[in-house]
């Protein structure tokens, strides 16, 4: 083989790898990805039940009720529109009334989102991005965190 | 006054920085030595100053100093004295100190080891090193100085976030770092290599022991924060395919491609101008993860207070660095000559293939991982890309390297022979048959992918030790001729050997630990009990007991097995009054590599208490594997031609060396 052939076939052989890789990609970005909703979203858009998506808000105040085996129940709400999920299992260390939560499932038929995993916040002054971005839009947004306005004006005052 | 004195001493190393930057390249430019011996003690002075400025922070730490805003955000007086020690970089100020210091040290060392160096690419080396440390100097000082004071001190801080307050918190974040930023010795080796117009074999063997230290401890990083995660979060996962956790590993993968590539270079003078890239996109994909984890983009346990200003610094030099060094790649690389030349077939061209695949799964990695932020900023649609778009991209990438791995070191230089080393390994693809047919019969009708990637994993592991096992001879020569003989063999051999049986040990951890992992969710009352995989567990009784910042709730479980008690457990929940929250500690027990793990949810209204119970075998293969990976490279770090300061090949008589 010639260099030019040796070089033609290497890239190729790149190129085919590269095509392989784009390939799985695009099938997977069809296949595998999950839209984040809000509430409003999930109530306005009429998102299908069965099809896998993220929801998150705040948890509404007073919403929470276990029940047996494990089994909870809450609503997710953005000051605007709320929406019930049930979850079966343990809820993270971070998960209370009032604070930030994701969930990831499907609505059932009835209109209760089968949550099968709940995510909360790693830390108590931090909200998930997309929860805060959806509580900007329904102008039910504080300043973050609360606690951290001490924090923001010592920053101001050094030296 | 120690903030200040740290303060100011930052100011100073930034100040040595932009020296270093510098005066060396205009001695390079113009043949100074004076000019370009610069830069070796500017940046060992510039460490010297870093380290006093970080030793600075420390102490107010440790003195809990609350006058410190960063002290007082993050510290407790009633800590415990390692925590006070590891607050220094959990948060962001501190974690960019301790960045700095790395890139320092890593500057420190090349000037102290580099004396073999050519003295044009060690000047041009440690100026582009001091380019990336002035900017992250300045990055430090402008918006993030760690050690602004408050006017009126409070008399107690407000905690560090309990998640950090564990061993964890002192292991993988310096591991972490040392990995990214040590890839900043490849990519200014690069871009000096660049500047200078001129590359060469010797360039790859002063750059590949720098790199392969990067890796090693990038390798540790990734695996301990995974162990850590683990452990602490209480949900038994491992990896999480989390944008943080993603932004490790693209430079992991990038580092894992430039050390094979920068072994045919060195061998055989090919590839590079690709090593110049991987060289450059290693380092840029280390910068996008620091972007990313320290911008605010992302939401997770990594990032810390953020601040807008911030995100468009980072990005500011993200865009310099990367861009600047892509468009010199573009320049200047043309000018590089050709090397040697080589046929489809050969250890080369195996080289090759391990680096096409990986980085085109470094390529579906960055697109998971960034797909999303630009689909937002673009259509505004938020969505997760999460584990099963990696499984479907990323899993089918590894499976044809995997299958490739062992032919690599059985083929010849510039032509191999495919036939004879699928013959060599033979061996190798029989018991991997075994293996896929016994898994198939014992675990009878359990998950399909379990017995092929079990026999994909024993294949990889046989077929790596293949080669020393024939070079040596063993089982066809005495033991005492193989003993001999595996003395012999260089070094670099063993740790190619090590490293790839790692890569199996890996695979076998993660195939067993996602395919047979057993969990019970339940609720339980004192005295109930839990059963998974022939292990009872009784919950005995459960009790509040107060820690240093901390109280727990305890839960004792006996640990049972054919009714004799072999263990107990005390899986807790911690609650941290300063900061109002509370932490899983999981309780593990280790048998064999397996491991069963317990944690604690909430307590209901009827006393009863939730508890996670998982079941997870050969889990421990999978941080195995990677120390193992790690003790490979340490192998091929001591191989005499590799090792820093002996860059001369061993026939060279030492005679003929000049005195140093």
């Amino acid at each position: 083989m010639t260099r030019k052939q040796r070089r033609l076939s290497l890239i190729g052989a790149g190129l085919a790898v590269l095509g392989l890789a784009a390939g799985l990609v695009l099938y997977a970005l069809n296949d595998a990805i999950v839209f984040f909703n809000s509430p409003t979203d999930v109530v306005e858009k009429h998102v299908a039940p069965g099809s896998r998506i993220r929801l998150g808000g705040l948890v509404q105040p007073g919403s929470l009720v276990r029940g047996d085996n494990l089994a909870v129940r809450f609503e997710v709400t953005d000051g605007n529109k709320s929406v019930a999920v049930s979850y079966t299992g343990i809820l993270p260390d971070l998960f209370r009334e009032g604070q930030g939560v994701v969930t990831e499932g499907a609505l059932d038929a009835a209109g209760t989102f089968r949550a099968d995993s709940v995510l909360a916040k790693h830390d108590e002054t931090y909200m998930p991005k997309e929860v805060a971005d959806a509580l900007k839009k329904q102008g039910h947004w504080k300043t973050e965190g609360g606690g951290y306005g001490l924090a923001g004006s010592t920053k101001e005052t050094k030296q | 006054m120690i903030a200040e004195f740290g303060h100011y001493a930052l100011v100073l190393a930034l100040g040595l920085a932009l020296v270093q930057a510098i005066v060396p390249l205009w001695g390079a430019r113009t043949s100074d030595a004076t000019l370009m011996n610069v830069a070796g003690s500017t940046a060992l002075a510039q460490f010297i100053f870093a380290a006093a400025s970080f030793a600075a922070l420390t102490a107010a730490y440790v003195g809990s100093d609350f006058s410190v805003v960063n002290v007082f955000e993050n510290s407790h007086s009633a800590m415990p004295l390692l925590y006070k020690f590891t607050s220094v970089w959990g948060n962001h100020e501190g974690s960019m100190l301790l960045w700095v210091l790395i890139l320092a040290l890593f500057g420190a060392l090349v000037a102290l080891f580099g004396s073999n160096l050519p003295a044009t690419l060690k000047a041009n080396a440690l100026a582009v090193q001091a380019w990336i440390a002035s900017a992250f100097y300045l990055f430090i000082l402008i918006t993030s100085n760690p050690f602004a004071r408050i006017a009126q001190a409070p008399a107690e801080g407000r905690d560090l976030n309990p998640i950090l307050q564990d061993i964890g918190l002192a292991v993988h974040p310096p591991l972490l770092y040392l990995g990214y930023v040590g890839f900043s010795i490849s990519f200014s080796f690069a871009i000096a290599a660049l500047i200078d117009g001129r590359i060469d074999a010797a360039w790859a063997r002063w750059v590949r022991p720098w790199t392969l230290v990067a890796w090693m401890f990038l390798t540790l990083g990734i695996a301990m924060g995974s162990y850590w995660a683990y452990y602490e979060l209480g949900w038994g996962g491992w990896w999480f395919w989390d944008p943080v956790e993603n932004a490790s590993l693209m430079p992991w993968i990038a580092g894992t491609a430039l050390l094979h590539s920068a072994v045919v270079m060195e061998k055989r003078n090919a590839l590079k101008v690709w090593t110049i890239l991987l060289a450059i996109l290693a380092f840029s994909l280390s910068l996008l993860g620091t972007f990313l984890v320290r911008s605010g983009v992302l939401t997770s346990v990594h990032t810390f207070a953020s601040d807008p200003s911030r995100g468009v610094f980072i990005l500011a030099i993200l865009v310099l660095f990367i861009g600047g060094g892509l468009a010199l790649y573009a320049w200047r690389a043309p000018l590089l000559k050709q090397g040697g030349i080589f046929a489809p077939i050969s250890r080369e061209g195996a080289l090759v293939f391990n680096n096409l695949f990986l980085t085109s799964a470094c390529a579906t990695v960055f697109i998971g991982t960034l797909y999303p932020l630009a689909l937002e900023a673009l259509t505004g649609d938020k969505i997760s890309v999460g584990a099963p778009f990696f499984n479907l991209t990323f899993g089918p990438l590894f499976v044809p390297l995997l299958i490739a791995l062992p032919f690599g070191p059985l083929l010849a230089w510039k032509r191999g022979d495919l036939f004879g080393a699928a013959q060599r390994l033979m061996w190798a693809a029989a018991l991997g048959v075994v293996a896929l047919a016994a898994t198939f019969a014992i675990q009878r009708g359990g998950p399909v992918l379990a017995p092929f990637g079990v026999g994909l994993a024993v294949y990889v592991m046989i077929g790596a030790i293949i080669d020393p096992i024939e070079r040596i001879g063993l089982f066809r020569q005495p033991f005492a001729v193989a003993f001999a003989r595996a003395r012999g063999l260089p070094r670099s051999a063993w740790g190619t050997a090590v490293a790839h049986f790692a890569a199996g040990m890996l695979l076998f951890g993660v195939i067993a630990e996602s395919q047979w992992n057993s969990e019970r969710i339940v609720s339980l009352k004192p005295g109930e009990s839990v059963s998974v995989r022939g292990y009872d567990l009784t919950l005995d009784n459960m009790i509040q007991r107060p820690g240093p910042n901390y109280r727990e709730l305890v839960a004792r479980f006996s640990v049972r097995r054919d009714g004799a008690v072999v263990d107990v457990l005390e899986p807790a929940k911690r609650t941290f009054p300063q900061r109002q929250m509370s932490t899983t500690e999981a309780a593990l027990m280790t048998v064999g590599a397996s491991q069963l793990y317990l944690s604690l949810g909430d307590i209901g209204s009827d006393g009863a208490i939730a508890v996670r119970l998982y079941h997870k075998p050969l889990v421990l293969l999978i941080w195995f594997g990677c120390i193992v990976m790690v003790l490979g490279g340490a192998l091929s770090l001591s191989d005499r031609r590799l090792r820093v300061g002996a860059p001369k090949p061993a026939r060279h008589k030492p005679s003929l060396q000049p005195a140093e």
